[in-house]
């Protein structure tokens, strides 16, 4: 699988005395290259011209010129710089919330269900289960589950949790809840790839040696997973931060809940903002590849593909 | 075995709560394909088979599932072909400029899919080309591209590499040796690949929503119709996608521990 590629970055990969005919090596890359050329590299440069344009004068809602509008990214900023904040905001707290649920269900599944294969498989199959069904369809399935009438909803009324003008749906709460929800398989998989290949040796070794099992935890398994919560997390902290679903009003969000996603959609598809979509777009990119770089500097698994 | 554990009963507890509460939502959607409702599907109204039967009733949704196939067939079709040759490249020979190719592979997938949809748009309004099928095909593979060249050249890393020299040594030609031996070892790769790749198209919502025109895939027609509520028979062939996906994935699982039995009976 594909979470598998972020998790594999301890895997040793066969040497295969790799032949030096380096011109057959262009030949294959030639149309992948051609097509990231055209579908990928372009576009980043048609994102960053476009986010310098101005409006054509006395032109029609959505014409706009090539210009050198370096103010667009400070009117985005002044503008939306809540939506920018919420986004990263939701998207940690659902990155922390995904881990704490995933890591010990890749735990269960990677090392001490080793013993029954069957039972394995069962489980990793359940766990990307969620993904043969519409992504829409499940987050609407949970507002449905906490819209306004719900048992659910009566339920924590009642015991005063919420109170009685209370919602679940169009709040933080909710929308944290389906980021949360929808990322925990990516979060999963590739904890459970490290741990699958945990040696529980080293397990054993620790408790020969007088360690409490939460001291061999901490000081062995935990350490031994960094690269599968590195990449979990870059998996589900990316994703997140630009998600516009959970967010949006039609599913879990609301208007106070808008992140820069919903920001950029709206920019770019209803109110024909080319050039202000296009600089929230640059921007969030930046700020996820400072992130990024940051994280996988400090947590120290630098080769990730 | 020792292992860290929080008790005896609460991991394993634990865990059967965090499936439950990833299957809630799926068991949502099947049970709400048997609502009788009319219109919009929000509350339960009553028992019927009548969705599943008659799916089609409602045109629209078959028109978007069947975009939904034909999109990602193609999509699929154009990133499987250019991943397992870059993946090939990648992990059978060596050239300068490895690690820039390996990076420019990377990084779509650690874009967020909203700014490679918005990219992808302003490239097709700046160039004057009209969305349609053909931007929502072209930015699909786009995205399936790197998982393809990534799951392939997981294959092609665990091949014994014994097994091509074998058949140098038999005096196989290049050409006899990659399609009678390097092709068939890489061909479940690159079936799993395939068929990554045709489910994160089909499950696609963002890259779409901004790259789509009048055209409706199956996600499209779902957030479509989200505010008024989607109707029933989306409910049904959502499920029966799932279903059919589950019962591949077990297929898979039996027949591959049935092979691995065999083989393990013959060493």
């Amino acid at each position: 699988m594909a979470f598998a590629a972020f998790g594999s970055s301890t895997a040793q990969p066969v040497e295969q005395a790799p032949r030096k005919k380096s011109w057959i090596a262009w030949v294959l890359l030639a149309p992948g290259l051609a097509y990231l050329a055209l579908f990928f590299l372009t576009p980043f440069i048609s994102l960053i011209l476009t986010s310098l344009q101005a409006p054509v004068d006395f032109g029609d809602v959505g014409q706009y010129q090539q210009a050198f509008k370096i103010e667009n990214y400070a009117t985005v900023v002044a503008q939306y710089w809540p939506h920018f904040l919420r986004a990263f905001g939701y998207a940690l707290a659902a990155t922390f919330f995904a881990l704490i649920i995933s890591y010990p269900l890749a735990y269960f599944i990677g090392v001490t269900a080793r013993k029954w294969p069957l039972l394995q498989a069962l489980m990793l199959t359940l766990v990307i289960a969620p993904f043969f069904i519409s992504f829409l369809l499940r987050t609407l399935a949970w507002k449905q589950l906490m819209s306004d009438d719900t048992p659910l909803v009566q339920g924590l009324k009642a015991l005063a949790i919420l109170p009685p003008d209370g919602h679940l749906t169009g709040t933080a709460f909710s929308v944290i809840f389906g980021l949360t929800y929808n990322f925990i398989p990516f979060m999963t998989l590739p904890i459970y790839t490290t741990l699958e290949r945990l040696d529980t040796r080293y397990l054993e070794a620790g408790s020969d040696l007088y360690a409490t099992p939460a001291t061999t935890f901490w000081k062995v398994t935990l350490p031994l997973s960094v690269p599968g919560i590195v990449s979990g997390t870059l998996l589900t902290f990316i994703p997140a931060s630009g998600d516009f679903i959970n967010a949006s009003s039609s599913f879990l969000g609301s208007t106070s809940t808008q992140m820069v996603g919903n920001v950029i959609e709206a920019n770019f598809l209803e109110l024909l903002n080319y050039p202000a979509a296009a600089a929230m777009s640059v921007i969030l990119m930046g700020l996820i590849l400072l992130i990024v770089g940051l994280y996988v500097r400090r947590s120290g698994t630098e080769d990730l593909l | 075995m020792r292992s860290f554990s929080l008790g005896k009963w609460l991991l394993p507890v634990y865990a059967v709560l965090a499936l439950v509460f990833l299957l809630v939502p799926i068991a949502y959607t099947f049970v709400f394909s048997f609502n009788a409702s009319v219109k919009s599907n929000i509350v339960w109204v009553g028992f019927t088979f009548d969705n599943w039967i008659n799916v089609c009733s409602d045109m629209s949704v078959c028109n978007a599932f069947g975009t939904s196939i034909l999109v990602g067939v193609v999509a699929t079709i154009i990133a499987t072909a250019l991943g397992t040759l870059m993946a090939l490249a990648l992990t059978r020979y060596r050239f300068r400029a490895r690690s820039s190719v390996s990076l420019l592979l990377f990084l779509p997938m650690a874009t967020p899919e909203i700014v490679l949809g918005a990219g992808l748009a302003a490239q097709f309004l700046s160039a004057g080309i009209p969305k349609g099928l053909g931007t929502i095909i072209a930015a699909h593979a786009l995205f399936c591209l790197s998982f393809v060249v990534v799951t392939v050249k997981a294959r092609i890393s665990s091949l014994d590499p014994a097994l091509e020299e074998a058949g140098r040594d038999l005096y196989g030609s290049s050409a006899q040796v990659f399609w009678r031996i390097t092709f068939p070892l890489l061909l479940p790769g690159i079936i799993a690949a395939a068929l990554l790749s045709f489910a994160l198209s089909f499950d696609d919502f963002i890259i779409t929503r901004f790259n789509n025109g009048a055209v409706t895939t199956f996600p499209i027609y779902i957030y479509t119709a989200a505010a008024r509520g989607v109707p029933a028979e989306a409910n049904v062939i959502a499920s029966a996608v799932f279903l059919l996906a589950i019962v591949l994935v077990i297929v898979g699982q039996v027949t591959q521990s049935a092979r691995r039995k065999r083989l393990a009976r013959l060493g």
